[in-house]
């Protein structure tokens, strides 16, 4: 009976999951576009539906609801039906939508799909060969296979977003690194790039003019031949297209001088913009958030390094080591296994709140910059695989955060993973990531005043 | 002869509908081999006679302007595009006929353009119920509606199209063409639609001279 009761819950949940996955897409994403295939709206809502309710199964794990065996069924069902979304449907419908947008493959798309959806296998399963991430009990088609290699890809993934945001979180937040831009700057560019629209908009009057009158006098249908013909096109001057040439070559490089003018201007007016927001009060607190943010990004490379150099993976989780600290240092006595409890409960609530909001909006500006109406069905459908690749790895590393006793869950089901392993690859890509962010950010803002100076 | 006779139109439209297809059209008479993406604007010129055929027959320059970028950009990005909309002569709105959206924003894009002075966050309507009709019944500048595409849409589909352009159509105050950018036979001479073009753009000078 309370199996039923907890599998309605189950479902509830889940479809007001799909129900938010599918006004994201269609309010968020596709608000420019027109969504035709509805294909790719379904596949994209049940993707996350599965990843939030592996979210809710932990919270439900910490908090005791349901009785225990529903959740291990629950949780191996959804951890079924992700893999098989993750590693079946989404990569045979890129590979579909792929395929259709390429105009020779029309006739055998099913075909064309097929093979991209084994290409990828292929290679899906070469990725598990250089990581020492099974132990060798395992058969072949043991579903302990596809979750590992789920996991090194998305804790990639979470490594080298979570290396950049450390570092870009700081830069962008605080006003320190904002370039110096005055009107007047806006304004030069702005009359620079008039000036340079107008000098191809001459240049291509006098191209079209000049075409215009070689057609009337017929010059281009007369050419001459035969041996005369060909004395006579070597001594008289061909005025007409050679001129053209030239003209034309002029007009192609003031077109890519007018692009980057273009993109100058876009730059410094959205500094003038950043400018103007960072004196408001927001942009004030923003600006203060951003310092103590500075010092956690340095805090976490260190720890990163630290990992690294001693081969220390950390056995005990934040909460029990503070309940510790709290406990034996400063003499505080209270009921360990209530706070236990409810600190893990929070902290995982944030964990998890924090990563699912900054994964959406880190999905929507990615989607924005990048897509058109040609590749938006191709690209919602990577950010898909992304979200639940990503997902996923968060359950696998967020083992390392809860306590003992809810960890046991997580294990059961994920099976004998090495967890080591895992978070020994997270600290070296989140520190190559967050290295190369610094590097990379230096050079750009570097460049930047030089560029503007130039000018 | 070039500055005095300067007539500047823009051709705005969301990314991907065919607008670099259908000025390169316009221009070389050519279809345009392979379109990319706009980055800031191209401009175009096409030769154009003034009352052909009349003894005050007179050739001019048409100068089209192709806006890149969709009506859902940054702010950075809509108020350095401004810098484009100064003195224009006309304006030339183009949708693609498979895609609905295209056709709703482009009362966002018209107003981008008309209120060029006012700041470009400010007075964009989101759905054509707040829309005003009464603005474009006395707006100077003359528009031109054109759906690209044409050739994707299904025989069975074509009447419903047409009847939602028919609509556009009335609230822009506009005349419309329906065309295939890659298909010159569209434009040609003694066709309706190059008859409703060279209308336009007579339409266009008249006004100002």
């Amino acid at each position: 009976m309370s199996f039923f009761v907890d599998s309605v819950i189950m479902f509830t949940s889940q479809v007001l999951f799909f129900g938010f996955g599918w006004l994201f897409f269609m309010r968020q994403l596709f608000k420019d576009y027109e969504v035709r295939q509805y294909v790719v709206q379904v596949v994209f809502s049940v993707t996350f539906a599965f990843s939030c309710t592996m979210f809710e199964l932990i919270i439900f794990e910490i908090l005791g609801a349901l009785s225990s065996s529903s959740r291990y069924f629950h949780w191996k069902l959804n951890l079924y039906v992700i893999l098989l979304v993750l590693i079946f449907v989404v990569p045979f419908y890129i590979g579909y939508f792929v395929v259709s947008n390429i105009r020779l493959l029309q006739r055998q798309k099913l075909l064309f799909a097929c093979m991209v959806w084994f290409t990828f296998m292929y290679f899906f399963w070469k990725l598990g060969d250089p990581f020492p991430i099974l132990s060798p009990k395992h058969g072949i088609l043991s579903i302990e296979q596809l979750i590992s290699r789920v996991g090194v890809i998305g804790v990639t993934l979470m490594a080298l977003l979570s290396g950049f945001g450390a570092v870009n979180c700081p830069y962008t937040y605080m006003s320190y690194f904002l370039r110096n831009v005055t009107d007047s700057d806006i304004l030069a560019l702005e009359r620079r790039l008039l000036q340079t629209m107008d000098m191809i908009v001459s240049k291509k009057k006098r191209i079209a003019m000049t075409r215009r009158q070689m057609y009337q006098r017929g010059e281009d249908q007369n050419k001459q031949t035969g041996f005369w013909g060909m004395i006579k096109s070597v001594t008289s001057t061909q005025t007409g297209s050679e001129n053209l040439s030239l003209i034309q070559q002029e007009v192609d490089a003031l077109e890519e001088l007018s692009r980057q003018l273009f993109l100058e201007t876009v730059d410094l007016q959205a500094t003038k913009e950043r400018i103007e927001y960072s004196k408001t009060f927001q942009g004030k607190y923003f600006n203060f958030l951003g310092y103590f943010f500075s010092i956690y990004c340095v805090w976490k490379i260190f720890m990163a390094t630290i990992n690294i150099v001693f081969d220390r993976v950390g056995k005990t989780d934040p909460v029990t080591r503070g309940i510790e600290i709290t406990v034996n240092y400063l003499g505080i006595q209270f009921d360990v296994k209530f706070w236990s409890q409810h600190i893990s409960f929070i902290l995982v609530g944030i964990i998890i709140v924090t990563s699912i909001r900054g994964l959406l909006i880190t999905l929507t500006k990615f989607f924005y910059a990048i897509s058109s109406s040609k590749s938006s069905n191709v690209i919602v459908l990577v950010l898909a695989q992304i979200m639940g690749m990503y997902f996923v790895s968060s359950v696998l590393l967020m083992r390392m955060s809860m306590p003992l006793e809810y960890r046991s869950i997580v294990t059961e089901v994920l099976g004998e993973l090495q967890f080591n392993f895992y978070h020994r690859w997270f600290d070296v890509i989140f520190l190559v990531s967050a290295l190369s962010s610094i590097l990379f950010l230096y050079l750009a803002h570097k460049q930047a005043p030089e560029k503007h100076m130039a000018l | 002869m070039a500055s005095l006779d300067r007539v500047k139109v823009l051709v705005l439209g969301d990314s991907g509908v065919g607008k670099s297809s259908l000025v390169h059209l316009l221009c070389q008479n050519q279809v345009l081999g392979n379109p990319s993406w706009t980055v800031g604007c191209s401009v175009d010129v096409r030769v154009q006679d003034y009352r052909e055929g009349t003894p005050e027959e007179k050739t001019y320059y048409i100068e089209l302007w192709d806006v890149g970028g969709s009506v859902g950009s940054a702010s950075s990005v809509k108020s350095t595009r401004a810098v484009f909309y100064n003195s224009v002569n006309g304006i030339i709105l183009v949708h693609d006929l498979t895609n609905k959206k295209s056709s709703q924003n482009l009362y966002r894009w018209s107003l981008e353009a008309l209120n060029r002075d006012s700041s470009p966050t400010g007075v964009i309507v989101s759905n054509s119920s707040d829309y005003d009709r009464e603005q474009f019944a006395e707006n100077p500048v003359p528009l031109l509606l054109i759906g690209t595409k044409f050739d994707q849409i299904p025989e069975t589909k074509r009447n419903e199209v047409l009847t939602r352009t028919a609509f556009l159509s009335e609230d822009f105050n506009a005349e419309e063409i329906n065309l295939d950018c890659t298909n010159p036979r569209y434009l040609a001479a003694g066709t309706s639609n190059a008859v409703k073009l060279s209308r336009f753009f007579d339409k266009v000078r008249r006004l100002l001279f």
